[in-house]
């Protein structure tokens, strides 16, 4: 009998069964779940091309073996955009040209979106670049990155009172 | 990756018995086990993946002031957890490793069993003198670490819990390779009440050391300047394409000091 996983997919419950335990996170949405979105880069851990969300964190799917995740709830790029609305994030992407290639841009805005979430970078530029750090970007777009990730915090963070002030 | 079994224990002693298989091995978070399989480096028979096991992950202090961290706890959590417990060396430490996806899955367990020469935990652990807890026995620092990835730890041995002093002061300097972000030298500085603890990572070709003339020296004077004339000698100095042997020596000497004066 196969082992087999049971999670949470963009938001949908799905049971899958793994006829090798070799199937990395990356490679079961790509191969196996007709999920392209998320792309392999270096699949070893080192680029970020392949970020998406498990259980609200970001995590290199290439370095997380798909058995190990029963019970997990995944985010990626794809179930980004509600009723065909973009995020916020992806919004800001394109309003600031933060990419060329676009190779990396999914790995980046799933990362983006869990350093939000995160809540400790704020707008600060300085902290949004360290906090992006584990994704590159060959095409060297990290200043529009930067921008749209600032955007994005302000679009989706509620101003504080002294901060107003 | 060659083929493997593969196994998800809920507890420890399922996966102590997991691992008595030949060659099996257990799987942390995978941050370094999954690329060394991919590129054929290793050929376990069997993974046993310790990410089900509940028990093994958290943060808690004991009453000997101690920050008790779960084997399986993630680098992110520790980094959260030191903070809000009094210990902000070690989140400095923890908040510093790889980036931030490596640091949601990564776990100091898996950091001290595989022991690279220049992993971070492994100078904290020796500067503090900190307890290795084991699925069988408890383990000091000063006894576990054996070399380059190699340390005290038996076959099918996990580590289900690692106990730190909470120091007065403290703080961890790293010079980092830009790209992995791995220290090519990092120094741990802790000052108790009663001693203080030096610990060197990513220098020496035998491994983490604790620089027992500086702990001496700072024992007596907690200063940057009390340290100014003490060095260590090149020989058994890594030496690579980032840097060689008398320029780590060096650095041994500039991140003690940095780290000594981020720790007062």
């Amino acid at each position: 009998m196969s082992p087999s996983i049971s999670l949470t997919l963009n938001g949908e419950a799905r049971d899958i069964a793994l006829d090798d335990p070799r199937v990395t996170l990356l490679d079961l949405l790509r191969e196996r779940l007709a999920l392209p979105g998320t792309k392999k880069g270096c699949d070893r851990g080192q680029c970020g091309a392949c970020t998406v969300l498990v259980n609200g964190r970001r995590v290199n799917s290439c370095l997380t073996l798909a058995l190990t995740l029963d019970g997990a709830e995944i985010t990626t790029i794809e179930g980004l955009a509600a009723d065909g609305t973009l995020h916020p994030v992806q919004e800001a992407f394109i309003e600031n040209d933060a990419f060329q290639c676009g190779y990396c841009t999914p790995g980046q805005i799933m990362s983006a979106v869990g350093l939000i979430a995160e809540g400790r970078a704020g707008d600060d530029p300085e902290r949004i670049r360290e906090g992006m750090s584990g994704n590159i970007c060959r095409c060297v777009a990290y200043h529009g990155i930067t921008l749209a990730v600032q955007d994005a915090t302000r679009s989706m963070t509620p101003l504080k009172k002294e901060d107003a002030a | 990756m060659y083929n493997f079994d593969f196994e998800r224990p809920k507890s420890v002693a399922d996966a102590v018995k997991a691992l008595q298989t030949e060659e099996a091995q257990p799987l942390g978070g995978g941050q370094t086990l999954i690329p060394t399989l991919k590129q054929r480096l290793a050929m376990p028979s069997k993974l046993v993946s310790l990410a089900g096991i509940d028990e093994i992950k958290g943060v808690c202090k004991d009453d000997q002031n101690r920050l008790c961290i779960g084997g399986g706890t993630v680098h992110r959590v520790i980094a959260e957890k030191a903070m809000s417990e009094g210990f902000p060396g070690l989140t400095g430490l923890a908040s510093k490793i790889g980036d931030p996806a490596v640091r949601n899955r990564g776990t100091i367990g898996g950091s001290l069993a595989n022991n690279d020469p220049s992993a971070c935990y492994p100078a904290a652990a020796m500067a503090t003198g900190a307890t290795i807890v084991t699925d069988r026995r408890e383990i000091a620092a000063d006894d576990y670490f054996k070399g380059l990835f190699e340390t005290a730890l038996e076959e099918g041995e996990i580590i289900t819990e690692v106990k730190m002093p909470i120091p007065e002061a403290s703080a961890y300097m790293k010079f980092e390779q830009p790209a992995s972000r791995f220290p090519l030298v990092g120094v741990f500085v802790a000052r108790f009440s009663d001693r203080v603890g030096v610990g060197v990572t990513g220098a020496s070709e035998s491994g983490v050391f604790r620089w027992t003339e500086a702990e001496r020296a700072l024992g007596s004077d907690f200063s940057a300047d009390a340290v100014k004339g003490l060095s260590v000698p090149a020989d058994g100095m890594i030496s690579d394409l980032h840097g060689t042997a008398e320029y780590r020596a060096h650095l041994v000497g500039v991140m003690t000091r940095r780290a000594v004066a981020a720790a007062q």
